[in-house]
């Protein structure tokens, strides 16, 4: 009955997005106050039964209806709880349902937070977010039902993917989707733009918070999956540059130019054309990553939820949004008229540089990322392309932009004097050098990338530091000067402070790592970097779902206890697959992992991966700076205002 | 308005591409090798670099050739599948470790086992060309004299092994 109850429920909703992308559009382009009325509670509508659906089929996960083949084939009785509400998202039906639930959820927030917005233009916004869940829910109906029944049920499930078993990929899918979806909205606000033919500075600053928090939630998701990569599938690596990862990656790239570029068109009417172009390409991005993630046209790590016949839906899908609202773009944009000037030396040009070495970049990986298949396509072969290509173009593209970074903080909007500038950072640049050629000395061999990587990294922090003190000012006691500082001012801070702190954790951790690969018998020694690891033997445990052999590894430094590692060798009962359960002592500047291969001999002894991490954490801490950032900027005391304002004439 | 129309045409190109690539299955190849001999080579095996190893010494037997790289994420997907289809010593398994260092390449195969009779190094990816190897893993199999009787492309699932290496190598051991 539930499962029945979750069909009818999308179905409903199916409707309610007809309604939303189709009554509200025509009502404000006709003006008809009524039908422009309608946005709103259709897009209430649609949260209440795209939640509902959701909710149904996680109660048939939760009490094991076997009888609905989607629980049948990704549950089991002995799963625990947390991974039977996770495991809803675990394959495609599940996780298209999570996407619509998710898009239905950015409508309702929109339509809920947006009363400073002229109503007949938040109804074309809301209308195209209709739209786009008219395709969604479509796509679960007719190809990819979750609920349909399973009938004699089986008495028990096929069990749920044990790589998927892991309390940090149970929220990595999630928050990736809030940030893919999250960039309808900026896409919605910039096609309602176009629509109207309008393209003034006000679509940009509805659109920024949005835009923000959507950033926010899709770094935190690439930072997920990048963490879980390395301590679950036991490779020690944290990005592989694998399609699915890349499909991740650039519409976080062009998204990260939106945000900039969209700040250049709020606030000094610049680049109009080119931020509503980003906001499209960064949802197209994000679906053409659906596509490549849910067609099986590209083989990748990632194959646990492809199906080729799907893939047909998803183009025809694509090619009606991209294709049309690139088509809208090229009607429309032409007709604009940019007023704003700025000279060569000006933040708009930093902005520029900024947006063109983002955009290229994720050019660059689009065609690494599709060229295997336009070769094949073309008749010409088959080939692949690997992690050499993309690492030979992303650092000579990404370094350029970590020295830009600060500069275009320190720029005056449309016109700055460049020898001024130089004066004052002549010696932050000098001192960065020479730091950051320094500090590799205390560090076990001198290397070259890491005091290149530590130059642009204090470069960074330096220049973000001037900005910050330079914005801060001298007239007024500290704290209300510091209480003064708008938000977004203090997001952008701490998003660039990021950038530095990503930068130390990538160069360090590719150049002063330790991996070793080594056979050790019970009472075995190894010395890794000081640390003294030492192995006493494997024995045998069972977890609810799985049967484990586990390693007891105990790590001193100097004579002194550091850590007791257990590292697992798992079989899940149901699929008998192995996985390897890595243990990690983690630490700011360095982590200690260990991995049990297999056993070797009968003398129990076993071959055992140890790996000594150089500030890897740093990787993912600088992507929670840069998170938190988006956060801070979002929550701009200036956006509140506003709200806060029509509040009042409201009533 | 031609300039605007720029992103619409270059979406137009792509989704034709998109398109045909749905036509496409990714792991079918042709390769112009088949029922020819297999190209030569000599390379150091990878546990005993003073030893080459060449297809002329596997003349006489069926054998299996293997492309593989410690850096390669398929493979690992492969590896227990390969190390299944070894233990029922059907055919000569050997490896060809692409692209790879020798040092990572023998800690791979100590950590997640050794399904290989040898493997031989190839550094460079010189003897990959001659090959015709696209991408890793693939794998070569060559009958008694010596032909190249069927190449896969991607890694070899639980379900090919079972259903075309099997059968196929059961077939050239008769011939």
């Amino acid at each position: 009955m539930i499962a029945e109850l979750g069909h009818f429920s999308l179905i409903l909703a199916l409707c309610l997005a007809f309604i939303l992308g189709v009554v509200p559009v025509i009502g404000s382009l006709r003006a008809i106050p009524g039908w422009i009325m309608l946005a709103r509670p259709a897009a209430f509508g649609q949260v209440f039964f795209v939640a509902l659906a959701y909710g149904c089929l996680t109660y048939t996960f939760i009490s094991h209806d076997f009888s609905v083949a989607y629980v049948a084939q990704n549950s089991n009785t002995e799963l625990p709880l947390l991974y039977r509400i996770s495991g809803v998202w675990a394959a495609h039906e599940g996780s298209l349902l999570l996407w619509a639930l998710i898009l239905s959820c950015w409508t309702g927030l929109v339509a809920r937070f947006s009363q400073t917005i002229p109503e007949p233009v938040i109804a074309r916004v809301l209308g195209v977010m209709g739209l786009i869940s008219i395709g969604f829910l479509l796509f679960l109906l007719l190809t990819s039902n979750p609920f349909e029944r399973l009938i004699p049920a089986p008495a028990e499930g096929r069990d749920l993917n044990p790589l998927l078993q892991d309390p940090g990929l149970a929220i990595h899918p999630p928050m990736l989707y809030m940030g893919y979806v999250g960039f309808s909205v900026a896409f919605a606000f910039a096609i309602a733009a176009l629509l109207e033919g309008r393209l003034d500075s006000a679509w940009a600053r509805w659109s920024r918070p949005w835009t923000n928090i959507a950033w926010m939630f899709l770094t935190l998701g690439i930072a997920l999956g990048s963490w879980w990569a390395y301590y679950e599938l036991g490779w020690g690596g944290w990005w592989f540059w694998d399609p699915v990862e890349n499909a991740s990656f650039m519409p976080w790239l062009i998204g990260t130019a939106l945000i900039h570029s969209l700040a250049a068109t709020e606030k000094r009417g610049a680049f109009k054309t080119w931020t509503v172009l980003l906001a499209i390409f960064a949802f197209s991005l994000s679906l053409l990553g659906t596509f490549l993630v849910r067609s099986g046209v590209l083989t990748s790590v990632h194959a646990f939820a492809t199906d080729p016949a799907r893939g047909l839906f998803i183009l025809v899908f694509l090619a009606i949004v991209i294709g049309g609202s690139l088509f809208l773009y090229a009607l429309r944009a032409p007709h604009v008229r940019s007023t704003a000037t700025f000279e060569l030396i000006s933040r708009e040009s930093a902005l520029l540089i900024n947006n063109v070495l983002l955009v290229v970049t994720a050019a660059t990986i689009l065609l690494g990322t599709l060229y295997p298949l336009v070769i094949d396509a073309l008749g010409l072969g088959k080939l692949s392309v690997g992690p050499p290509y993309f690492n030979a173009l992303f650092i000579p593209l990404m370094a350029p932009l970590a020295v830009i970074v600060g500069l275009g903080m320190l720029l005056r909007w449309k016109k700055d004097d460049l020898s001024a500038i130089a004066a004052r950072i002549r010696w932050l640049a000098l001192i960065s050098v020479a730091v950051g050629c320094l500090l590799p000395l205390l560090m076990p061999f001198y290397s070259w990338a890491a005091a290149l990587g530590l130059t642009l990294a204090l470069w960074t922090l330096a220049i973000t530091g001037l900005a910050f003190f330079d914005r801060l000012g001298r007239k007024q006691p500290v704290w209300t000067r510091l209480l003064k500082l708008p938000g977004a001012f203090y997001g952008m801070t701490v998003a660039h402070l990021g950038i530095a702190v990503f930068i130390v954790g990538i160069t360090l951790t590719s150049v002063y790592s330790v991996e070793r690969d080594v056979r050790m018998t019970p009472g075995d020694k190894l010395d890794m970097a000081g640390y003294i690891f030492e192995f006493h033997g494997v024995s045998q445990t069972r977890g609810p779902n799985y049967d484990a052999s586990q390693g007891h590894v105990t790590v001193s430094y100097q004579d002194r206890p550091v850590a007791e590692l257990r590292p697992q060798k798992r079989i899940y009962r149901v699929r008998k697959m192995p996985m390897t359960e890595a243990a990690i002592e983690a630490g700011l500047f360095r982590d200690l992992f260990v991995a049990i291969g297999e056993p070797l001999g009968d003398s129990g002894a076993w071959s055992l991966r140890i790996y000594y991490k150089a500030f890897i954490r740093w990787i993912w801490l600088g992507a929670i700076f840069m998170a938190l950032g988006g956060l801070l900027a979002a929550f701009d005391r200036r956006y509140q205002t506003l709200s806060n304002k029509q509040a009042l004439t409201d009533v | 308005m031609f300039k605007y129309s720029v992103p619409l045409v270059i979406f137009i190109v792509l989704a034709i591409f998109l398109a045909l690539g749905l036509t496409l299955n990714p792991r079918e190849i042709p390769s112009p090798l088949i029922d020819k001999p297999a190209p030569t080579f000599s390379l150091p095996r990878l546990q005993n670099p003073e030893q080459s190893l060449s297809p002329s010494d596997l003349k006489g037997q069926v054998w299996l050739l293997n492309v593989w790289a410690s850096w390669c994420v398929s493979c690992r997907a492969e590896h227990p599948v390969l190390n299944r289809l070894a233990q029922q010593k059907l055919a000569v398994i050997i490896g060809l470790n692409y692209k790879d260092e020798s040092d990572s390449a023998k800690n791979w195969l100590s950590h997640w086992g050794n399904p290989y009779d040898a493997s031989v190094v190839d550094a460079e990816g010189r003897a990959g060309i001659d090959w015709g190897v696209y991408g890793v893993p693939e794998t070569f199999v060559m009958d008694k004299q010596g032909r190249v009787r069927y190449k896969h492309t991607g890694p070899i699932t639980d379900d090919d092994s079972v259903e075309i290496f099997i059968p196929l190598i059961q077939k050239l051991q008769q011939e």
